[in-house]
């Protein structure tokens, strides 16, 4: 232990910055030389150490409480299934199923929440399955290769994959669409914002259609989308389940940045208005110059939501449109009821949730680079 | 000496009905070329809305105000207006709070002609090291030094100062006062100040007017301050005639203080009401100890 002590002062701790009294005199030689010490960012390694070992020990009681949690329902299934065996067929057909769920048969398994195990299986399950159909999409491309050539020569589409798409085709399709949907609610709500923000008469004239329809749900967007988009568009070539996600997506989403831009600009500094009064600038500049830029900040805060929102309506659009992505991943693992189907749709779950978590922090760096006032974003 | 602006009679309230309150009442004022104004009163006496009314943000309800002659508008760019909190766009650097101004008044020059008057007028307030920072991260004075080199950017025929200084620390606040002065003394306009610290308007201004406190606001007779320039602050505090003037001002207004305090006196009606004293025939226990 004494031997231990000793060493561990002699070493230099430059990390932390708490350098031993033993080192005191060489650090005073080389100060000149590391000037530059000043201007760095001082890394505290005790408290960076000290948080991510809280942060992993919050992980392991998760997975912790998680994995006792389905060792627990398990046992709650497996035994009301062996109890229910027993009762219809007898012991000799229960004995036979205490042996099948306990030597792992996939037929038999009990159906119920996964362990954090069986979810990393799935996981690598999925990951090969994708790596599979790459192969099997480049095999495809370079099958067609001299066939799609010919066709473009002809002036007609070239062959595609249409084959299953993979976990990750689906997560980008679902990001696609969320991105489109996004672009389509900035579309719309910025403008009609601005403008309702700037006359109290149309804020007025609007403000009930607004309040109407923000709770309105989004499997009804869905629907009163599907509706429109199916007369409207009758080209079969056209992929209608990602236009009727996306713009349902985008119509459910939107209310945020709208009431928050109509907020935004009605409610500049008085100061600014005065400053464009007396500068006597005219209205174009007076809306783009001062009003805009002043309201940045809340139009900014009203598409964060926004991105949040589009995400988890997202999910449950794509669900119902059928639409290829994450939504119709998990509607159709539950239904398929395969062995590992849980698994996967606790899989998607967490991708699901992070990729939120990422769109969440994307927006709030766009948020601090555009916003005049950094202090107040989170 | 030529009259660059004037009030006649004017008067101006906000509100309606039972709510209204008359702010300025009956203001007659002439305003001399190339002269330096300030208005003193205390807060809420309206002097905000007395320079709005030459800004023109508002418009009197009753009277004139005159301006070369004519009645105001509007705001106009022959008149730049110091906002008492600086009123700087918090998105732009100093110099793009600069050129919009600039940009709005010399739409016919060319880039570089706008860039040097830009440039000029930020050396003026000596803020060329920061003429690329925003609002935010500038201090007090800095601020208002920017909205300083903005007003006076425009070239206006009349420079108002709604309590430019008001904000600031008394240090900054004095080194802001010389360089105002400074600017003022080369180019000569005619100047209005507002504010609330006597001392400051007689460092600065030829002629001091007091603003009697609202509501009903009327002007005071106006105090000649025969200082001669350039007028150093420190020694100042020994001049007789400064002294002599910072006493009239003050006794003026202080008396106008006592006045305003004195006309609050409120008639409470009380209830007639006897004290009831043990031992007297209305007692309630001696009665009944009697009885």
């Amino acid at each position: 232990m004494k031997d231990n002590s000793t060493v561990a002062i002699k070493q230099p701790i430059h990390t932390n910055g708490t350098a031993s009294p033993t080192e005191k005199p060489a650090e005073t030689v080389s100060q000149k030389d590391q000037w530059w010490r000043n201007y760095m960012p001082r890394i505290d390694t005790r408290a960076i150490l000290k948080r991510s070992l809280v942060s992993l020990a919050s992980i392991l009681v998760f997975l912790l409480a998680w994995h006792l949690g389905a060792a627990k329902l398990y046992d709650i299934e497996a035994t009301e299934k062996v109890q229910k065996v027993l009762d219809e067929q007898g012991e000799v057909a229960a004995r036979e199923m205490v042996d099948c769920i306990s030597s792992g048969e996939v037929s038999c398994q009990p159906n119920t929440l996964p362990s954090p195990y069986q979810v990393l299986i799935a996981a690598q399950n999925l990951l090969k399955d994708h790596r599979d159909i790459s192969t099997k999409k480049a095999e495809f491309r370079q099958k067609v290769a001299a066939t799609n050539a010919d066709r473009r020569a002809q002036g007609l589409s070239p062959i595609t994959y249409t084959g299953r798409p993979s976990f990750l085709d689906q997560i980008l399709t679902s990001i696609k669409t969320v991105l489109a949907g996004f672009l389509l609610s900035m579309i719309i709500a910025i403008p009609i914002g601005i403008v309702t923000g700037l006359n109290q008469n149309l804020r007025l004239a609007f403000n009930w259609l607004i309040q109407v329809f923000k709770p309105v749900s989004p499997v009804v967007w869905l629907l009163l989308v599907f509706m429109i988009v199916k007369t409207v568009i009758r080209d079969p070539e056209i992929d209608k389940s990602f236009i009727i996600s996306f713009i349902s997506v985008g119509l459910c989403a939107m209310w945020a940045t709208l009431v928050n831009t109509s907020v935004g600009v009605s409610s500049v500094q008085k100061d600014y208005i005065n400053v464009a009064k007396v500068l006597q600038l005219n209205v174009g500049k007076k809306i783009f110059k001062v009003i805009i830029p002043s309201s940045i900040p809340l139009i900014f805060t009203g598409l964060r939501i926004t991105v949040s929102v589009a995400w988890m309506v997202l999910i449950a659009i794509e669900l119902l449109a059928q639409s290829p992505g994450l939504g119709s991943f998990v509607w159709e693992e539950f239904q398929n009821g395969a062995n590992d189907s849980n698994a996967k749709i606790i899989v998607a779950m967490f991708v699901i949730g992070i990729i939120g978590f990422l769109l969440d922090r994307i927006m709030v760096v766009v948020q601090r680079s555009v916003s005049f006032d950094k202090a107040k974003i989170a | 000496m030529n009259c660059i602006a004037e009030f006649k009679s004017v008067n101006k309230g906000y509100g309606t009905g039972a709510n209204r309150t008359e702010v300025l009442h009956d203001i007659n004022l002439q305003l001399r070329e190339g002269e330096f104004l300030a208005i003193v009163g205390f807060t809420g006496s309206g002097k905000t809305t007395l320079i709005n009314l030459l800004t023109g943000l508002l418009q009197p309800d009753s009277g004139e105000v005159l301006f070369q002659g004519a009645p105001i508008k509007g705001p106009s760019h022959e008149r730049g207006v110091i906002f008492q909190n600086y009123s700087l766009l918090p998105w732009l650097t100093v110099y793009q709070n600069v050129a919009l101004a600039v940009n709005e008044r010399y739409p016919e020059w060319t880039g570089t002609e706008r860039d040097q008057h830009i440039r000029k007028f930020v050396d003026m307030v000596n803020l060329s090291p920061a003429i690329n920072k925003r609002p935010a991260e500038l201090s007090g004075g800095m601020r208002q030094r920017v909205a300083v080199a903005r007003a006076l950017s425009m070239d206006p025929e009349l420079l108002l100062m709604d309590e430019p200084l008001g904000a600031l620390d008394a240090l900054t606040r004095g080194n802001l006062q010389t360089e105002i002065l400074k600017i003022w003394s080369a180019n000569k306009r005619t100047a209005l100040l507002i504010t609330n610290d006597v001392d400051e308007g007689i460092l600065m201004a030829d002629r001091i007017i007091p603003l009697r406190p609202g509501p009903n606001a009327t002007l005071g007779p106006e105090f000649v301050i025969d200082v001669e320039r350039p007028r150093d602050k420190t020694q100042l505090n020994d001049h007789p005639k400064f002294k002599q003037v910072r006493n009239e001002v003050m006794n003026y207004l202080m008396d106008l203080g006592d006045a305003s305090k004195l006309r609050q006196t409120n008639t409470y009606v009380l209830p007639d009401l006897q004290p009831i004293m043990p031992g007297t025939r209305s007692f309630p226990f001696s009665r009944a100890k009697a009885g």
